[in-house]
C-alpha cells in the first residue's frame, strides 16, 4: 500500500528541483522549514522523529535540501516529511507538510475490529512495522 | 398618521410624553450626529420606506422597533433611563443604482443583548421589525459586533488550525462529497459510497442535510456503516479521515443521543442543519467542544432569507452568527458552481469565516471593520456543482483553508467512485503545487490539468465528462457599491 498523507502523495514522487521549489515557496513566506522521520506512519502518529529543530533561521533553499540528502543517507529506508511552521499569531501550527521518501515496502495497516455490546465496532489501526522490533535507532 | 408636525426630536419633556403617536424621529430614535462607541453593536439594514415616508423616520422606525419602541406614546419610558437604550439611526445612504432603497445604519448599546446569546441578539435585531408596515421590504446587510460582546461567545467549537491538527493535513484545501442519492440508501448501500469515496483520496464525506433518520435507514445503522467505511478507508490510506454524520432531529434530546453515539464510534465530526436554530446550534457547539468533535454547518433553508437584495438577511450576517455561535464548517459558496454566489459577494463571506480581522470593504459587501477577538476560524465550505476541471479557479478564488465537496462530480464519474475522488485529489495537489511554486494558475490551470491527465486516467475521464460544464447565471445577490458613496 501507498501512504498518501500529506500535501503530494498522490503525485509521483517528487524530485530533488521540485521539493527545492516547495521549500523556496515556505522560506519566501517566512515559515521555518523541518525535516521529520518516521518508520510508523500511523494516520494519528503526531510526533515524527525531529531531523534537528525546525531551521528558523535558514532562509536558503539549498540549505534545507543538504539537511534532506544528510537525513536521507541515515533513514533512506524510511518516511522522510518536510514540514514549515508558521508562528504567526491565530496559526501558529504547520503549514504545509509532504513526504520526500519513503520505504522500499510499504507495509501498511491491520484494521483490527472488536466486536462490542449491540453491532458496535470499535476500531483500532495498528502498523505494521511495529509489530517488529525495531532497529536500533529507529524514529519512532 | 402624524399628530405632531416637523421632523425633528422633540425635548420639551411634558410634550414629549403627552399620550398619542410621534414620528420615530421625534421620539429620539433619529441621532445624524451620534459617534457609535466601541461597545456598540452596529448594523446597516437596506430599507425600502413605504411611499411618503422619508428615510430618516423609515431609519428611526427601524431602529426602534428593534429595540425600545412601541407604536404609541408610553409614560413608562420615563421609569427608565430611556435614551441610553434606544437604538440610535445616525446614517442614512442612497443605495448606489436602486432608487427608493437606502443603507440606514443604526447603533445598539452593550446592554441591549444578553451575553452569548445570538436568539436574544436576533429577537431585537430581526425580530418585530422585518414585517413593519412602514416599510415595503428590508435587509439586513451587515453587522459589527464589538469584541466585547463577541467574548462572550464560545466561537468555533474546533477551529480551523486545531482541525488541521486533528486531520494531521495542511498545505491544501480538504476535500469532500456528499453521499448521493440523498435519499433511498439502505445504510450498508450508503456505507459503501462513504468507503469507495474516501479509498479513492478525499478526506470526508457528508450526510446530505434531510438524510437524518427516514424508513429506509435509521440513523444508528447509518452511523455504524459509515464508521466501518471511514476506518477501513484509513487503513488503507494512513489517512485521517471523516463523514459528517448528520444528528438533526426533532429535539434537543434526540440531536444529544445520536452526537453520542456518533462520538462513541469514534466519529470526529458530527453534522446540524441551520434549520435546527440558532439555540439548537449554540447547545451542539457546546457539546463539541467538550467532546471534542468537529461541527458541520448545512445551511439548509437560508435561501429562502438570504437571496433576494431587497428583503431578508444577508449570508454574510448568517455567517457571523454562526462563527460567534461556535460551528466549524459552513457552506459558503463556490462561486463557480450551481448554486448562488457573486465572487465579490463570496468573498466577503469567505473573509468573515476565516480573518482574525475583517477591514471594511464596501465591494465585498462588507460595512465595518469586524475584530474577531480571537474566535477561532470558521472552515467555508464550497458545495454544488463544482468538478475536477475547475481545481484552479477554485483554489484561485477560494483559497487553501477550505473544504471543496464534489458530491457529483465524485460519485458520476465514468469510472466509479473511487476514481472519481482520485481525480479530484490528483487535480487538487498538481494544482496546488503548481501554485507553489509560482506558476500562473489562473491561466495555465487547464493545461497543468491537461498534463496530470496524461498519466492518471481518472483525471482524464473526469475532465472528458464534464469539461464544458458551467452555470454562467447572473447572481441575485450582488453588491450595490459605486466609488464614493454619498452621505445624505
Amino acid at each position: 500500500m501507498k501512504v498518501t498523507q500529506g500535501q503530494f502523495s498522490f503525485l509521483p514522487d517528487l524530485t530533488d528541483a521540485e521539493i527545492s521549489k516547495q521549500v523556496e515557496y515556505a522560506l519566501d513566506k517566512g515559515y521555518a522549514v523541518a525535516i521529520e522521520y518516521t518508520q510508523d506512519p500511523h494516520p494519528r502518529n503526531a510526533y515524527w522523529s525531529m531531523w534537528g529543530n525546525p531551521m528558523f533561521d535558514l532562509r536558503d533553499p539549498a540549505g534545507v535540501m543538504q539537511e534532506l540528502k544528510a537525513c536521507r543517507t541515515e533513514h533512506g529506508d524510511e518516511y522522510i516529511k518536510i514540514l514549515a511552521f508558521d508562528s504567526k499569531k491565530g496559526w501558529e501550527s504547520v503549514r504545509l507538510s509532504f513526504i520526500v521518501n519513503r520505504p522500499k515496502f510499504e507495509p501498511g495497516f491491520e484494521l483490527v475490529r472488536q466486536e462490542t455490546v449491540g453491532r458496535q465496532i470499535r476500531y483500532t489501526l495498528r502498523s505494521h512495522t511495529t509489530f517488529r522490533a525495531p532497529a536500533p535507532d529507529a524514529g519512532f | 398618521m402624524d399628530t405632531v408636525p416637523g421632523n425633528a426630536k422633540i425635548t420639551d419633556m411634558k410634550e414629549r410624553y403627552r399620550s398619542g403617536v410621534l414620528k420615530y424621529v421625534q421620539m429620539g430614535y433619529w441621532v445624524p450626529d451620534y459617534e457609535p462607541k466601541d461597545t456598540d453593536i452596529l448594523a446597516v439594514f437596506r430599507i425600502t420606506p413605504q411611499d411618503g415616508v422619508d428615510p430618516e423616520e423609515a431609519a428611526a422606525a427601524v431602529a426602534g422597533e428593534s429595540s425600545t419602541a412601541t407604536w404609541t406614546v408610553v409614560w413608562t419610558d420615563r421609569l427608565t433611563d430611556s435614551e441610553y437604550y434606544r437604538a440610535k439611526a445616525y446614517r442614512v445612504d442612497p443605495v448606489p443604482g436602486s432608487p427608493g432603497q437606502y443603507f440606514a445604519y443604526i447603533a445598539y448599546d452593550l446592554d441591549l443583548f444578553e451575553e452569548g446569546s445570538i436568539a436574544n441578539l436576533t429577537a431585537s435585531i430581526i425580530g418585530n421589525v422585518f414585517g413593519f408596515k412602514p416599510l415595503k421590504a428590508l435587509r439586513l446587510e451587515d453587522m459589527r459586533i464589538s469584541p466585547h460582546y463577541l467574548k462572550t461567545f464560545q466561537g468555533p467549537a474546533t477551529g480551523i488550525v486545531v482541525e488541521r491538527e486533528r486531520m494531521n493535513n495542511f498545505g491544501r484545501p480538504l476535500l469532500g462529497a456528499t453521499m448521493k442519492p440523498k435519499l433511498g440508501l439502505s445504510g450498508r448501500n450508503y456505507g459503501r459510497v462513504v468507503y469507495e469515496a474516501l479509498k479513492g483520496g478525499l478526506d470526508f464525506t457528508k450526510d446530505d442535510e434531510n438524510i437524518n433518520s427516514q424508513p429506509f435507514m435509521h440513523w444508528r445503522d447509518r452511523y455504524l456503516y459509515c464508521m466501518e467505511g471511514v476506518n477501513k478507508a484509513m487503513a488503507e490510506t494512513g489517512e485521517v479521515k471523516g463523514t459528517y454524520l448528520n444528528v438533526t432531529a426533532g429535539t434537543m434530546e434526540e440531536m444529544y443521543a445520536r452526537a453520542e453515539f456518533a462520538r462513541d464510534l469514534g466519529s470526529i465530526v458530527i453534522m446540524i442543519d441551520l434549520v435546527i436554530g440558532y439555540t439548537a446550534i449554540q447547545s451542539m457547539a457546546k457539546w463539541c467542544r467538550a467532546n471534542d468533535m468537529i461541527l458541520h454547518l448545512h445551511r439548509a433553508g437560508h435561501g429562502t432569507y438570504t437571496r433576494q437584495k431587497s428583503h431578508g438577511i444577508s449570508f454574510r450576517v448568517i455567517a457571523k452568527w454562526m462563527r460567534m455561535a461556535g460551528v466549524d464548517h459552513i457552506h459558503a459558496g463556490t462561486v463557480v458552481g450551481k448554486l448562488e454566489g457573486d465572487p465579490s459577494v463570496i468573498s466577503g463571506i469567505y473573509d468573515t469565516c476565516r480573518e482574525g480581522f475583517v477591514k471594511k470593504d464596501l465591494t465585498h459587501g462588507i460595512f465595518f471593520d469586524q475584530p474577531w477577538a480571537s474566535l477561532k476560524q470558521m472552515m467555508p465550505v464550497a458545495s454544488g456543482g463544482i468538478h475536477a476541471g475547475q481545481m484552479h479557479q477554485l483554489l484561485t478564488y477560494l483559497g487553501e483553508d477550505v473544504i471543496l465537496q464534489f458530491g457529483g462530480g465524485t460519485i458520476g464519474h465514468p469510472d466509479g467512485i473511487q476514481a472519481g475522488a482520485t481525480a479530484n485529489r490528483v487535480a487538487l495537489e498538481v494544482i496546488v503545487k503548481a501554485r507553489n511554486e509560482g506558476r500562473d494558475i489562473w491561466n495555465e490551470g487547464p493545461q497543468i490539468l491537461a498534463e496530470a491527465a496524461r498519466w492518471c486516467r481518472p483525471l482524464r475521464a473526469a475532465l472528458d465528462t464534464w469539461k464544458d460544464v458551467t452555470f454562467n447565471y447572473a447572481s441575485t445577490d450582488t453588491v450595490d457599491f459605486v466609488a464614493t458613496p454619498t452621505a445624505s
